[in-house]
């Protein structure tokens, strides 16, 4: 399947592939976590039964969700060895200490407080139990802090310096975790989780919403989808706007190639909204340009001069066909999520939110969404890096381990079919529970009986007083 | 064999004691993976997996703290040990990921016959496997040029890491029976010191064969394990096998539902001991020491306060988590 490629390209597929299946579960699983901290808070404050029948329903999904994300972190975890060598050998003394602070403070924190989460309620009594989904939820937030700063330092290097073996080593911890995209990159990410759950929420509500509109369940979790796609994708889209202005700061060449600008533009820039770049040619065919609308967005000046790609050298030049159409796929879905929540405030206000079948057709239709703008930000990110893993200082091209081709060729068929198969799976099981309504007395994982344990009596007792 | 204190030693039992406690935690994870077939009915396979649910997860995480630090404190041992075994590592991911899915899987599949069963043991076993050889290739030594691994990608093929691979399939069965012996009840129970027997038996051969392969790698090992006065720390080794063994075999023989599981994790302790004994101080066997490969001094400070205080913290709330679901598991658990 893979003749004629070597073994850096290989890898370089391999590493994109595993990632990509990768972050869709976190996505949906840090978004999800915390929404079931929210349902579960409120069953205590409230005392509402449709919280619980909520959480329950939810965690089902969480659990297959969060296991998936599980099983493909724990490839990433390893591919910096088996893939990335050089690179792992010259960042490890920076980047290493993030990760391991990752597993320390996260992933421990997650897997310690998962069983009570998904099995435990009738164990540890409800207080307990809460305070293990926030655990759990608290651990997603404090993964993402540190593997992003760990991503957010390859693109904007701070706070380091070299050795005599050539690699890097900090000079200033606080400023190397804190490196320069850093906050954009957390803010911009956690609310992408959260809006891509919101829109799989939204999108599961409206669905049962559409064959019945008198549930509970479907419309007290339709509205809570809806009022954070109205409030969150506009902050998301400040948010985005925000990081772009720091990338082009730091990072100039990702944005000429997000924007598709090949030539500087000496007296205001046009904003191209389509069109067919051309590496070779080095121009954008068939565009379609507002134009100085480019230098408004990005210096808040109609005239302002922008620099092109051909102020930078051709040797480091991202693939810009990719990344200038991942990221009009992202900015697209961006606004059509602004769209559906501002149609959902105006339904809501004129109280037709749980009447209105388009409102409900549209935010099935967007379900999936948040999973494609993920995709694309993180494709728009990775490539626009191109050609160095660390920012102008390392090439991935320097960055790959010694391994013949016919090996990595070999392990990346083997993730294919094994990745296809495994996670077909798991989103069928998950579809499959989306597609019964939540129940009352709905049940959690395994029928929410955690296993009764014989010649324990005063333990089962009390729980027993509990539950 | 003078130890000196230093960070790069401390880092050096630090990942020592994640590797051991990933081995033996989901050591017996891995173990009841394999147990599967011994145990056709799904009744039984419903107790099993439920005896491990709650903490599968937890255990798993300790080879992300042993893979992750090793990243971290010995950026270079990493690099090089990666691609040397880069087959064994990608088929443990795989393998992982199989077993790893089936723990939420298998309630879902409305199968008769649940494939996700198949996909848990079979995925314990390749992973079980891979582990094995993956050590066994390390042990007998890589090929390093420069800072990279410089020998192909079929190099860790060898009898003795086929060897090192079966006797840790062996040594986690072993375990995952004993488990059981401590998490079951009745017929379930019967059958896992049924098992126990034989297993015992197997992982003793294993240990016994590894032992007497390992010092023909290399005459570094034997005069390490051989010579005086070397010879006085690790003639005990044996003897505390020999004596635990004897324990075990009592213990199984009176039914002491409780006491074989920690005695063959003490087993295990004393074979990875024996380990050490032949490795330390390098990280890769023969070329690359631990202070070769250790990340600067600043790296390691920054970490060792983290390990400090977290450990303890973490080893305090899995311990809770164990708690919790402690006692035994039986089939009308509520459970469908
Ligand atoms: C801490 C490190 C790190 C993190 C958090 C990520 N990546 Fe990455 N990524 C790399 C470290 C890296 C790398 C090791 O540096 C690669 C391998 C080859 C390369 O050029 O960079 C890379 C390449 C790479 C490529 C290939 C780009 C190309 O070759 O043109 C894609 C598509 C992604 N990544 C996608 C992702 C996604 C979807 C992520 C979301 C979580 C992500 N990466 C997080
Ligand atoms: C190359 C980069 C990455 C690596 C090496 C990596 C590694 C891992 C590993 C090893 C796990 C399993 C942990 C366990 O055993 O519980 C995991 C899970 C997780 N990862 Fe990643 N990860 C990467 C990127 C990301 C990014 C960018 C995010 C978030 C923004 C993220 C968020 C999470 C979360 C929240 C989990 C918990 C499991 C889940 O929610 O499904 N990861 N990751
Ligand atoms: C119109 C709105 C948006 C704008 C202007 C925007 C802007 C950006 C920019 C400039 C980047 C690249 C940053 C860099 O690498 O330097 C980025 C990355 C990203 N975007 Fe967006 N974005 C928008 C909407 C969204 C939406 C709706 C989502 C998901 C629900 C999303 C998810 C991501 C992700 C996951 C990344 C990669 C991580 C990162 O670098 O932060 N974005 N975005």
């Amino acid at each position: 399947m893979f003749e004629g490629f070597d073994a850096v390209v290989l890898a370089r597929i391999q590493f994109a592939f595993t990632m990509s299946f990768h972050i869709v579960f976190p996505a949906f699983s840090i978004g999800l976590a915390s929404y079931l901290a929210v349902l579960e808070g409120l069953w205590l404050w409230t005392g509402r039964e449709v919280f619980i029948n909520l959480f329950n329903y939810w965690l089902k999904i969480f659990a297959i969700a969060f296991g998936m994300g599980v099983v493909s972190g724990i490839v990433m975890s390893y591919q910096f060895g088996t893939n990335w060598a050089a690179f792992s050998d010259k960042t490890g003394p920076v980047l290493g200490p993030l990760m391991a602070y990752e597993v320390l403070t996260a992933f421990f924190l997650e897997a310690g407080f998962l069983g009570v989460m998904l099995f435990g309620l009738k164990r540890v009594g409800p207080k307990l139990h809460f305070l293990a989904t926030m655990m759990v939820a608290t651990g997603t937030l404090i993964s993402a802090f540190w593997i992003l700063s760990a991503n957010s330092w390859m693109q904007t290097p701070a706070g380091y310096a070299m050795n005599a073996a050539g690699q890097f080593i900090a000079a200033d911890w606080f400023k190397l975790i804190f490196n320069p995209s850093f906050p954009y990159r957390l803010v911009h990410m956690v609310l992408a989780a959260y809006l891509t759950t919101a829109f799989v929420v939204g999108a599961v509500g409206a669905w049962h919403l559409l064959s019945d509109n008198a549930r509970e369940g479907s419309r007290v979790m339709f509205s809570m989808a809806m009022w954070m796609a109205a409030l969150v994708a506009p902050i998301q889209i400040f948010a985005g706007d925000q990081h772009g202005l720091n990338t082009l700061e730091h990072q100039p060449a990702k944005v000429m190639a997000m924007e598709g600008h090949f030539k500087s533009h000496p007296n205001g820039a046009p904003l191209i909204l389509f069109g067919f770049p051309s590496m070779k040619d080095a121009e954008v065919k068939y565009s379609i340009e507002i134009p100085k609308a480019s230098s408004l967005i990005l210096k808040h000046d109609l005239n302002a001069p922008l620099a092109g790609l051909d102020t930078v050298p051709r040797e480091n030049w991202p693939p810009v066909p990719i990344v200038f159409w991942s990221f009009r796929i992202m900015v697209g879905i961006g606004f059509a999520m602004l769209g559906l929540g501002a149609l959902s405030l105006l339904m809501r206000w004129r109280g037709k939110l749980y009447d209105s079948t388009l409102l409900h057709r549209l935010a099935v239709m967007m379900g999936p969404a948040g999973f494609v703008a993920v995709l694309a930000g993180w494709i728009t990110t990775e490539t626009g890096r191109q050609p160095f893993t660390v920012y102008g200082l390392m090439r991935t091209a320097e960055s790959a381990s010694p391994l013949a081709a016919p090996a990595v060729a070999t392990s990346l068929i083997a993730f294919i079919i094994v990745y296809f198969i495994v996670f077909t799976a798991g989103v069928i099981y998950m579809l499959r529970l989306m597609a019964e309504p939540p129940h009352q007395g709905e049940e959690g994982p395994r029928g929410d009986e955690p296993s009764r344990a014989a010649g324990m009596g005063m333990a089962m007792a009390t729980d027993a007083g509990k539950g | 064999m003078n130890i000196v204190i230093d960070l790069p030693t401390i880092f050096a039992f630090i990942i020592a004691f994640a590797v051991f406690v990933y081995i033996v935690m989901d050591g017996f994870d891995l173990g009841l993976g394999m147990l599967f077939p011994f145990f056709p009915e799904k009744k039984d396979r419903d107790v099993i997996m439920n005896t491990v649910a709650p903490v599968w997860d937890g255990n798993e995480t300790w080879l992300v703290l042993g893979g992750g630090a090793l990243y971290a404190a010995f950026p270079l041992a990493y690099a090089i040990l990666m691609p040397a075994i880069y087959t064994p590592i990608i088929a443990m991911l795989i393998g992982l990921v199989f077993r790893g899915i089936a723990f939420e899987f298998r309630w879902r599949s409305t199968r008769e016959r649940n494939q996700w069963d198949v996909s848990f043991a079979a995925g314990s076993l390749i992973a079980a496997l891979a582990q094995g050889i993956a050590l066994g290739a390390i042990l007998q030594g890589v090929t390093v040029t420069g800072r990279t691994y410089g020998g192909g990608w079929w190099d860790w093929l060898t009898p003795f890491s086929i060897l090192t691979g079966l006797s840790v399939v062996a040594g986690y069965m072993l375990l995952g029976a004993t488990w059981l012996i401590m998490k079951t009840e009745g017929d379930l129970r019967e059958r896992a010191y049924m098992l126990a027997w034989p297993l015992l038996v197997a992982t003793l051969g294993a240990i016994l064969a590894v032992s007497l392969a390992t010092p023909f790698l290399d005459a570094e090992y034997a005069r390490r394990w051989f010579a005086w006065p070397n010879i006085i720390l690790t003639a005990p080794v044996p003897i505390a096998v020999a004596g635990v063994t004897f324990l075990l075999l009592r213990s199984i023989a009176k039914r002491q539902d409780y006491y074989p599981f920690p005695l063959t994790l003490v087993l295990f302790a004393t074979s990875f001991g024996g380990l050490g004994v032949s490795i330390f101080p390098y990280v890769v066997p023969r070329s690359v020491t631990i202070w070769d490969a250790a990340s600067p001094h600043d790296s390691l400070l920054f970490m060792i306060v983290g390990v400090a205080i977290l450990v303890p913290i973490i080893l305090a709330y899995t311990a809770w988590n164990y708690w919790v679901f402690r006692g035994k598991v039986n089939a009308d658990s509520g459970y469908h």
